[in-house]
C-alpha cells in the first residue's frame, strides 16, 4: 500500500526535522565556540536530510488520490492548500498529530549531557539504519541514505566521544551524564519498534526491519558506555511509544509553535 | 587563573601533495578533540583534506625585533641565487 511507504518516509523526515530543530536551539548558546559551531553543523546536516526526505514524501503524497490524502494527513491548514504539497508545506503546515517522529527527538535540550545522550542514542541508530537503507531497492531512498550515512557517521563519533569524556570525567560530569543516559533510556525502544506496516515496507525495499538492528545497536552503545565507565540500562525496561503513530508529548506542541509560527502567520513567505 | 582548555594551532592541507597551511587556532581538551573541532570549525567549506593540530606551547617562533639581524644580510647577496645560467627558450617553468 502506498500509504505505508509514505508513512515510512515521513517518519524518517520528521525524525530529522525535529531533532535538527532541537539541536539548532543551541545556536549562539553553546558552552564553547567550537562546540556551538559543531552543533549548528550537526543541526544543518539533519535539516538537509529532512529536506531530501520531505521532497520524496511530497511526491508520494501528491500521487495519492484526494480521499486517501485527507485520511492520511488531517491537518486542516494542509488540506486547505489548493496547490500540490511541497517539502515546505509538509514541514510547516501539519499539526502535531500528523507528525511521526519518535519521542526521543522531541525531548528538550535541558543541558549538555541530555543533548549529548539524545544524539548518542539516535546517532548509533541512524548509522545502522542508513547503512541498511542504502541497500534498498528504492534508488531514491538508497541515494539519500548513502549521502546521510557519511554525515551520521561523524555525528556518531562526535556524540560518543563526548559521552566518554563526560562519563570518564569529573564526579560532576559523570553524575550528569549518568542521569541523562538513564532518563532518556525509556525513549530508545521506540527507535526499533516495528509495526506490521513498517515490516511490509522493509520487505518491499529488501532491507532488514528495524527490530533486527536492535541487537547491534545495544552492543555498540554498551561498548561506549563501558568505556565511559557509565552504568548501562536494562534492555527489558518499559519503553515509551506513540510518536510514530502521532501521539506525542507536550514538547512537540511547543516546538511546532516556534518552528511553524512564521509560515502560518505569513503564508508563503520566503527569504 | 586559567580555566581554559589548552590552545592548539591548526594547519590544513587543501589538496593532496600541497603543504599544510596555518588557518587559525582553537581550544580543545586533547589531541583528538582538537582534530574534531578543527574539522568542524575550519573545514566547513571544504577547505581541506588533512588536518594537523599542534599545541601552541610547542610552536617556537622567531622574535620580530630580531628581523633586521636575521634577514637583512641576505638581501644583497646575488650570488646565492641561481640566476647566472643561460636557459634555452624551450624550458618553461624554471
Amino acid at each position: 500500500m502506498p500509504e505505508n511507504k509514505l508513512a515510512f518516509v515521513l517518519q524518517l523526515a520528521d525524525n530529522a526535522l525535529i531533532l535538527g530543530h532541537r539541536i539548532s536551539e543551541w545556536c549562539g548558546h553553546g558552552p564553547i565556540l567550537e562546540q556551538d559551531i559543531a552543533l549548528t553543523n550537526i543541526a544543518l546536516d539533519h535539516l538537509g536530510q529532512a529536506r531530501s526526505l520531505f521532497q520524496y514524501a511530497a511526491d508520494l503524497y501528491n500521487a495519492l488520490p484526494k480521499e486517501s490524502q485527507k485520511e492520511f494527513i488531517s491537518s486542516p491548514l494542509l488540506q486547505q492548500q489548493s496547490t500540490a504539497a511541497t517539502e515546505d508545506s509538509l514541514a510547516y503546515l501539519r499539526d502535531s498529530w500528523d507528525f511521526r517522529n519518535v519521542l526521543l527527538t522531541e525531548q528538550p535540550n535541558q543541558d549538555w549531557a541530555f543533548t549529548i545522550a539524545r544524539s548518542f542514542y539516535y546517532d548509533h541508530y541512524a548509522v545502522l539504519f542508513y547503512s541498511e537503507l542504502s541497500k534498498s531497492t528504492d534508488l531514491r531512498l538508497a541515494a539519500i541514505a548513502e549521502k546521510s550515512l557519511k554525515e551520521v557517521q561523524y555525528h556518531q563519533r562526535w556524540s560518543s566521544e563526548w559521552v566518554i569524556r563526560l562519563g570518564d570525567g569529573t564526579t560532576e560530569s559523570k553524575q550528569k551524564m549518568q542521569t541523562a543516559i538513564e532518563e532518556l533510556w525509556p525513549y530508545t525502544g521506540e527507535l526499533f519498534a516495528t509495526s506490521d506496516a513498517e515490516k511490509a515496507v522493509a520487505q518491499q525495499l529488501h532491507i532488514l526491519p528495524l527490530e533486527q538492528l536492535k541487537t547491534v545497536w545495544e552492543e555498540n552503545t554498551t561498548a561506549v558506555l563501558n568505556e565511559a565507565t557509565l552504568t548501562t540500562q536494562d534492555s527489558k525496561a518499559w519503553m515509551q511509544s506513540g510518536g510514530k503513530e502521532g501521539r506525542h508529548s507536550e514538547h512537540l506542541g511547543y516546538i511546532l509553535a516556534e518552528m511553524q509560527y512564521m509560515q502560518r502567520a505569513y503564508p508563503n513567505m520566503e527569504w | 587563573m586559567n580555566n581554559e582548555w589548552p590552545l592548539w594551532e591548526i594547519f590544513i592541507r587543501s589538496k593532496t601533495g600541497l603543504d599544510h597551511k596555518h588557518v587559525g587556532s582553537l581550544h580543545a581538551a586533547d589531541a583528538q578533540m582538537a582534530i574534531q573541532n578543527a574539522r568542524d570549525v575550519y573545514t566547513r567549506r571544504m577547505e581541506g583534506v588533512s588536518i594537523w593540530a599542534v599545541e601552541s606551547q610547542y610552536i617556537h617562533a622567531s622574535n620580530p625585533d630580531d628581523a633586521a639581524t636575521l634577514y637583512d644580510p641576505a638581501n644583497d647577496k646575488v650570488y646565492r641565487h641561481p640566476t647566472f645560467y643561460d636557459l634555452p627558450d624551450e624550458l618553461q617553468h624554471m
